[in-house]
This record gives structure tokens, C-alpha cells and sequence, in this order.
């Protein structure tokens, strides 16, 4: 059978990616190997992040493209702003520099002092001297998110095949584990396991662990992130923690994060646990006496640039690429799917595609 | 801190104490955790009003004389590593305990299986209920009705009586005759047959139904009366509170983090070979974790597992037969008193599965792919972690949700403290 787009793989790329494509008028085939969101989708956090990095233009159109979402509800999204938080006035220096370079891309943001923090979050240890308040950000429940994608999808047309794998693409289609072989345009986004479709661009699993505590009554109504997170983000030789906060609909809170690479083993590490939560103990005092009720671990999807693979794979035909987006896949998942579904229609794109060409792997 | 000792138990009824007393007496020492202020299990438990028992004076005395056994009650294991050690936690703070070998008895749970109005305020498990009223909860005066299946809605009846409620009826789902072929194989067990006739006669005069279910709870704030169902025919039956028994369900949730084997059947067992041996080496099981039985199986295994960890094998093999004439016993109670398929069937779409997170079977039915049920409607992700709703969706819809033993055996067992997870990394062996 032909389709015009067989999008391999059921996280929140490739359902962002099917249903997209469908609504834009393609028929589109999802292939997912196990069941959708079971992934790297299943296992992380939902924060929906404007993080000052590279994907800082890519998450802005996410970020616009979540807000418009039609029947956002479907996927509990809730606009909880994001406080970073300073542990030093050392910091300090840091967060107004974020707060400029976010205003250059037109994200409001509000420097908060000692005062400012601490009225907004009551919880957090006495001595942190300031933050920043980026009040746009939003968290999403990611499962949730994918059955609302993949429904929207369905409802476009397009067909999804679950419990199939594909073992291989054909050049110009792919092959499926029970030997049947399906033609069209094919999309890898299989996360953390993209490079076994396509070992020319790399990518490394990049393991996570989270906790998520009992209902309590809680203060904590922002999701807090310390400053010092992305220097976490780019440390790759070494196990990295940051106290990283979310509160849930429910009074739960998810209580990250761990970055630790090269790693396979799924287990949780004590030791890591122990570290991550010190780390959040550091901010967050109280939490001391709150109860955990599962710890678990996920990968992330990590390139050697820190940067996904969207777009045309060289040497290959009708293939492409959409993997890598490491500890931002959910935020940045609508904003990748349209611009993957712009390229293929050749249609004028809104940002820059060219910092995510998988060309750039190839050609290093 | 952590503490050594050669032996670990888990569980003080009577598997954990059964195996504690054999291995003290063949000269080794025993760290024996509970999350109970008192020893005894499920079965052991005494009502707070009433003088402790002879039996249970002198299983204290006995555990405290002893001085080869260190005994922590009001400890309950929230973590366990194949070192093997125990994490606990108790008001106090956290302990890790270690041992070369480790026993598991944490026994059983009751089953629960949802039927409209099952959350009301005032249904409770019998069992649960038995053990509120014995902990001193009062329920003089009060309108009970116990409905379900086998001994232990007699068992917990009786005990309710005694604190001066009013059983108002018993309502069991077995019928009549099957009741009866029991009651004729019982003799083989005098002691259960003394009990069963005590139990009979102190609870004389008490209607006891057969052939008959509760379909509903009814009572807008919390529960006011029953719904009752005997061939066809229904009534009414007003109430304070209900206690409802279908039986039991092992606690394995610690073997199965430490990766021990288990069987389905449906509700998993931990396997175990005639020595009390888990699949993983040095550790063990014993009691109602390996399958339903009673309190005296339990005892026996307690025993057996104690001498097979203690080297002493003959006397281990010695109590296989009195093993197979106790585990014939449980066969016959699973065998008479087994669940009838229309109480699977009282839970309609509206009535909430999960209670933690407040999950309609409605809403599990409207997942297409089952694999996905947790993911999607958090089913058993709350406080529980699926401990009473993985429970009844096995029962009402066999084969939804089956999940990988990964998924299940992630830490914490038990809800923890972050401080208590945080500083086990400070008292893990550096290696
Ligand atoms: C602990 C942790 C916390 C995180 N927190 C956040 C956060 O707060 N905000 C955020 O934006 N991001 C976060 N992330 C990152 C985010 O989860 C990932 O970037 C994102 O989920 C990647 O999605 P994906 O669709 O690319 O991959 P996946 O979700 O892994 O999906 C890939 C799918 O492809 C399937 N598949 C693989 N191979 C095949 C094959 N051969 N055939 C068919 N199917 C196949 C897999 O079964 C899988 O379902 C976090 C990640 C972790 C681990
Ligand atoms: C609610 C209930 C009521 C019962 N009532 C009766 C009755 O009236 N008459 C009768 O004949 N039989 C009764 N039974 C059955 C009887 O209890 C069992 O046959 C017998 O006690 C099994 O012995 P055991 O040693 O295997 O387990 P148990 O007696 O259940 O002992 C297990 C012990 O392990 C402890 N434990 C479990 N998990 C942890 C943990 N994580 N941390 C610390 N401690 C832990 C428990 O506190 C418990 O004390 C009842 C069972 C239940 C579940």
C-alpha cells in the first residue's frame, strides 16, 4: 500500500508530526513499535520551557503553537510560568542577561528580589536572594498529550499501526518486522533509538530521574528551576543534578532532574536520587518531609551538538529525520512537526531550519 | 544506621515469627521488622480493650527473652535492595538492615472488587474492619452487614459481635450445599472444625444468607443501607456499616523488587520450592505471600523456611506432610468458597475503579489500546500504586493492563520520605 508520509515512531515527535501532516492534507501512516508515549514521552516531565539556549526560537513558536492548540484542555495543559531561582548573588548576573535575551525575542520575563521571590513561593529557603519569573511557560501531561494529537490525527485521516517495528527502511518505504513493506515518504522519529534507523546521525540515550511525591496540601504553584540548570544541560562527561520542581494538578509534585550519559541501565540509582534530592533540599527545605511514591527513570534523546536532526536526510531518498531533542521534546514538539511538514511541502518556513540540518552530521 | 544480622524477616505473624523462633533456636541472629505495634499478623491482633491473650503475652515474652532476635515493630519497609537489606521508616526515622539471608512474610491483603456505592464512607473490607474495631474504634450499638465469601466474614463478624455491634445479616455468596461439602471435609482439621462451631454458635441467631450478594451500596454523605440480592429477589437492608470479604490477595510487592519469581493465578504468588526458596539466592518466603492458606500453613512455613536457612534440612523435609495436609486445607476453602462470576459484574461504567486517582471502568473501557490504561487514565499511580485497583481489574477484566514487572517493582514499596530516599546513598556499602 502507498501513503504520502510514514511517520516511524509514537512519542510526542511523531504524533505532533502525524497529526500535522494529516491536517495538512497528506495521508499519513504513524508507526509505533510498542504503544504511543511509551518512550522518552511516557517518562518525562511535560514542562513546556523557554530555555535560553539554541532551541530558544524553536521552543517561542512551540510555546505560540501550545497556547493555540485546539482543545488544549484534552492534554492539561496549565500556564504555571516558570520561576529560575538564584541559590547566590552570583546568579543574580545571569538571570538579567536571560531576561534581556528573551526580550529580544519577544518573551516577557520579570527579575524578582528577595522579597518578590519568596511572596510568590513561600516554600523556598530564606537565603535564595532573587529569581526570574517567565510567566508564559506551561507544563502539559505528555501521554495525554499524545492521545490528543494522535486523536486529532485520526480524525484527519490518518492510519496508525501500533505493536509494528520497523526493521528497516526500503529507499522509498519501510519494511516492518512481519516482512511487510509499506512505500511513501518516511519520517524517523524514534527518539532515543534513531540512530538504529539511521546510524549517520547520532544519537545518545541520556538518562533521567524523577519522583513524584503523595497529594499534600503544597504552595508551590510555578514550576521552579534553579540557574545553575543548564550548566547541568551541557555537562555531558559527568552525572549532573538541578533541582527542577512541578507542581501537578492533583497537589503531586515531580521532583527532578538527573542527567547522567552513556548509560543503558534503566534502574534507579540511589546514589543519584540521593544527589538530585540534596540538590532540591537545597531550595526547597520543606520537601524534606514530603512522601515519594515511585521514582523512575527515562532517556532522553542527546546529540553530540545538543541540537535535533529536523529535516532531509542526504544520501538517502525521501527520508527524514526528526530525533534528538534531548530534554526539550515536548516543548519543542509542535513547533518541529511544522516546520518538518513546511520543508516537505515546500511550503516558507518560519524559522531558521538550517541549525537542525541533519547534513551537518554527514559532513562533520 | 544500619544494623546486621544473619537472618532478615519481614513480617511478624506467624510465618515471620514461626521462622525468627527456629533460627534463634538453632543459634542464629534474627532482625524481625513490622509495621504493627504488636506481633501476631493479621490473625494475631488483639482487641486494645481486652487484657493481652496468654498466646500473645507469651509470644512477647518469648521475642523479648530472645535475645539472639531484635524485633522492630512499628516499622514498615518502604525499600528493600538484593544486598539484601531493608529500608524502614517509622515516626522516628529511617533504619537500613541488613542480613545474609532474608526471609519475606508480609502475608496478605483482602480483595476488593468495586460495585456502586463502594466508596461510600462506612464500606470497609471485613478484615479492616475487624482490625478498626479491635484497635478500639467503637462500634457498640452500631448496624453492621458483612457480605462476601468464606471463613474470615464469619471470622470478622464474630469479633464485631463481641465489641456490641449489631450484625444485622450475613450475606454469603456461596450456596447452601457447597457450604455444606466443606463443613463435611472439615473434620480432617479438628481444630478449624472447634473453631467453625464456635464462631457458629456465638453468632446464633444472626441471619446468615446463602446464594446471595451485596449489588449496592445505598446512602447519599456516607452508607445508610444495602442492597441485597439471594436468587432473584431483592431487599433492603439499612446499615452503619458494611464489611465486605472476597478474599485475598499475597502482598508480593517486595519480591518482586527483588526480581523473586512469581506465578498468575490471577493474582500473583511468589514461587517458592519445598525449601521455602525464592528464585534469587538467599532469600526466601514464607505464609500467605506464596499463596493463600491460613494462619497454620503460614506457621509451618515460617518453620520450614527457618531450619532451610538455618542448614538444617532434614528437619526442614521432615514437615513436608503436615505441609500438605495444611495446604490441602486452604485448596478446600479456595476450592468451596470460590468467587461467583456476577459479583464481577456489579461495577458499571459510573463507578470509580481507582480511588486514588478517581477512575471511573467507564473510562478504562473507553481506552482502545489496554497496554495504554495506565499511561492515560493513571490508573494505580496514586498513594497505592495499584495495590487495590490492579487487584479488581484482574478479577473484572482479565487480561486488561497486564503490567511488566519493571514498571511495578520501581521504588519506593511504600510511600517514603524524600530525607529517607536521599540519605540511603550515605549508608549503601561503597562498593
Ligand atoms: C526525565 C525526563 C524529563 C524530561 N522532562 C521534559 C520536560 O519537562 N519538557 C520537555 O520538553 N521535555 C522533557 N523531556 C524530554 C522529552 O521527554 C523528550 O525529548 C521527548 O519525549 C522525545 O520524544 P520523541 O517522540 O522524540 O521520542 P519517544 O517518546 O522516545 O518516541 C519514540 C517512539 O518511537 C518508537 N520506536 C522506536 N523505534 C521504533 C521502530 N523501529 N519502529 C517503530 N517504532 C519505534 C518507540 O517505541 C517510541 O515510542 C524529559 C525527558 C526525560 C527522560
Ligand atoms: C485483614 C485480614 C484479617 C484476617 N482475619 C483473620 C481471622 O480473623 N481469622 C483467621 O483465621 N484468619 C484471618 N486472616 C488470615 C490470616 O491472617 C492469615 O492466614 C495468616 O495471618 C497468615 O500469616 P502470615 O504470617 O503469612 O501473614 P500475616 O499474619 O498477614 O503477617 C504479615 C505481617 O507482615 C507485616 N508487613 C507486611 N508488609 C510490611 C511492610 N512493608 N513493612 C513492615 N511490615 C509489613 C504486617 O504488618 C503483618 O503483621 C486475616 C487476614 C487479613 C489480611
Amino acid at each position: 500500500m502507498s501513503h504520502d508520509l510514514i511517520v516511524i515512531g509514537g512519542g510526542i515527535v511523531g504524533a505532533a508530526i502525524a497529526s500535522t501532516a494529516s491536517e495538512a492534507g497528506l495521508r499519513t501512516t504513524l508507526i509505533e513499535s510498542a504503544l504511543p508515549a511509551t518512550g522518552a514521552t511516557g517518562s518525562g516531565m511535560g514542562h513546556l520551557v523557554i530555555l535560553d539556549d539554541a532551541l530558544l526560537a524553536l521552543s517561542v513558536r512551540s510555546l505560540e503553537l501550545w497556547r493555540t492548540l485546539p482543545d488544549r484542555p484534552g492534554t492539561e495543559y496549565r500556564n504555571t510560568g516558570t520561576i529560575w531561582i538564584a541559590e547566590t548573588e552570583d546568579d543574580l548576573p545571569g538571570l538579567e542577561e536571560q531576561s534581556l535575551h528573551l526580550a529580544t525575542h519577544q518573551v516577557a520575563s520579570h527579575l524578582l528580589d528577595h522579597r518578590d521571590l519568596h511572596a510568590l513561593e513561600p516554600d523556598l529557603a530564606g537565603d535564595l536572594p532573587g529569581g526570574l519569573l517567565v510567566p508564559g511557560d506551561a507544563t502539559v501531561y505528555a501521554p495525554k498529550a499524545v492521545a490528543h494529537l494522535l486523536g486529532r490525527a485520526r480524525r484527519a485521516g490518518a492510519h496508525l499501526l501500533l505493536g509494528q517495528k520497523v526493521v528497516a527502511l526500503t529507499g522509498g518505504g519501510v519494511r516492518l518486522a512481519d516482512g511487510e513493506k509499506l512505500t511513501g515518504v518516511v519520517v524517523v522519529a524514534t527518539g532515543p533509538s534513531g540512530s538504529e534507523l539511521l546510524p549517520e546521525l547520532p544519537v545518545m540515550p541520556r538518562k533521567g530521574h524523577l519522583v513524584v511525591t503523595e497529594r499534600a496540601p503544597s504552595t508551590i504553584t510555578h514550576q521552579l528551576v534553579e540557574a545553575g540548570y543548564l550548566h547541568g544541560v551541557r555537562e555531558t562527561r559527568h552525572a549532573t543534578v538541578a533541582m527542577n520542581v512541578q507542581p501537578r494538578p492533583g497537589g503531586q509534585l515531580l521532583v527532578g532532574s538527573s542527567r547522567e550519559s552513556g548509560i543503558q541501565d534503566r534502574a534507579v540509582s540511589v546514589s543519584v536520587v540521593s544527589r538530585m534530592l540534596m540538590r532540591v533540599f537545597r531550595f526547597l527545605p520543606a520537601l524534606r518531609e514530603r512522601k515519594a511514591i515511585r521514582i523512575w527513570t527515562g532517556f532522553r534523546p542527546a546529540t553530540p551538538d545538543g541540537l535535533p536532526f529536523i529535516g532531509q536526510v542526504p544520501g538517502r531518498t525521501d527520508v527524514w529525520a526528526a530525533f534528538g531533542h534531548e530534554g526539550l521534546g515536548i516543548t519543542t514538539a509542535l513547533g518541529t512537526a511544522e516546520l518538518l511538514v513546511d520543508l516537505l511541502l515546500n511550503r516558507p518556513v518560519r524559522l531558521d531550519p538550517k541549525p537542525f540540518n541533519p547534513a551537518r552530521a554527514i559532513e562533520a | 544506621m544500619t544494623e546486621h544480622f544473619d537472618v532478615l524477616i519481614l513480617g511478624a505473624g506467624p510465618a515471620g515469627l514461626a521462622a525468627a523462633e527456629t533460627l534463634a533456636h538453632a543459634g542464629r541472629t534474627v532482625g524481625l521488622v513490622d509495621e504493627q505495634t504488636d506481633p501476631g499478623g493479621q490473625i494475631g491482633r488483639r482487641a486494645i480493650r481486652q487484657r493481652p491473650g496468654r498466646a500473645f503475652r507469651k509470644t512477647l515474652t518469648r521475642l523479648r527473652a530472645n535475645d539472639r532476635i531484635t524485633y522492630f515493630p512499628s516499622q514498615r519497609v518502604v525499600d528493600c535492595d538484593p544486598h539484601p537489606a531493608l529500608v524502614t521508616e517509622s515516626d522516628l526515622g529511617y533504619t537500613r538492615l541488613t542480613g545474609a539471608s532474608l526471609i519475606l512474610a508480609p502475608g496478605a491483603r483482602e480483595l476488593v472488587l468495586p460495585f456502586p456505592g463502594w466508596t461510600l464512607p462506612g464500606v470497609l473490607g471485613a478484615g479492616g474492619l475487624q482490625a478498626l474495631t479491635k484497635s478500639g474504634w467503637p462500634v457498640r450499638g452500631r448496624n453492621v452487614v458483612f457480605a462476601g465469601s468464606g471463613p474470615l466474614l464469619i471470622a470478622s463478624a464474630h469479633t464485631l459481635k463481641k465489641e456490641g455491634a449489631r450484625i444485622r445479616v450475613i450475606v454469603e455468596q456461596t450456596a447452601r450445599r457447597e457450604i455444606a461439602r466443606f463443613v463435611a471435609k472439615l473434620p480432617a482439621w479438628p481444630s478449624k472444625a472447634i473453631q467453625t462451631l464456635t464462631f457458629t454458635l456465638g453468632l446464633a441467631g444472626i441471619p446468615y444468607y446463602t446464594d446471595a450478594w451485596v449489588t449496592e451500596a445505598l446512602g447519599e454523605e456516607r452508607l445508610e443501607a444495602v442492597r441485597i440480592v439471594q436468587r432473584g429477589r431483592s431487599s433492603v437492608v439499612s446499615c452503619d456499616f458494611l464489611g465486605t470479604s472476597l478474599g485475598l490477595i499475597p502482598n508480593v510487592e517486595v519480591a518482586l523488587r527483588l526480581g523473586c519469581a512469581l506465578s498468575h493465578d490471577p493474582h500473583p504468588t511468589v514461587r517458592v520450592d519445598s525449601l521455602q526458596a525464592t528464585s534469587q539466592p538467599g532469600i526466601y518466603a514464607a505464609g500467605e505471600i506464596t499463596g493463600i492458606g491460613g494462619a497454620e500453613l503460614a506457621r509451618l512455613e515460617g518453620t520450614i523456611a527457618g531450619h532451610a536457612v538455618a542448614g538444617e534440612l532434614s528437619k526442614a523435609r521432615a514437615l513436608a506432610p503436615r505441609h500438605a495436609h495444611w495446604a490441602r486445607f486452604g485448596a478446600e476453602v479456595a476450592r468451596h468458597f470460590a468467587l461467583r462470576d456476577p459479583l464481577r459484574e456489579l461495577a458499571g461504567s459510573q463507578t470509580i475503579l481507582c480511588r486514588c486517582e478517581d477512575v471511573t471502568l467507564g473510562e478504562i473501557d473507553a481506552v482502545a489500546d489496554t497496554g495504554s490504561i495506565k499511561l492515560l487514565t493513571r490508573l494505580g499511580m496514586g498513594p497505592c500504586q495499584g495495590r487495590i485497583c490492579r487487584a479488581a481489574l484482574a478479577e473484572l477484566r482479565p487480561g486488561y493492563g497486564t503490567v511488566t514487572p519493571s514498571e511495578i517493582s520501581r521504588p519506593p514499596l511504600f510511600p517514603a520520605r524524600l530525607d529517607t530516599l536521599a540519605d540511603q546513598a550515605l549508608k549503601e556499602p561503597s562498593s
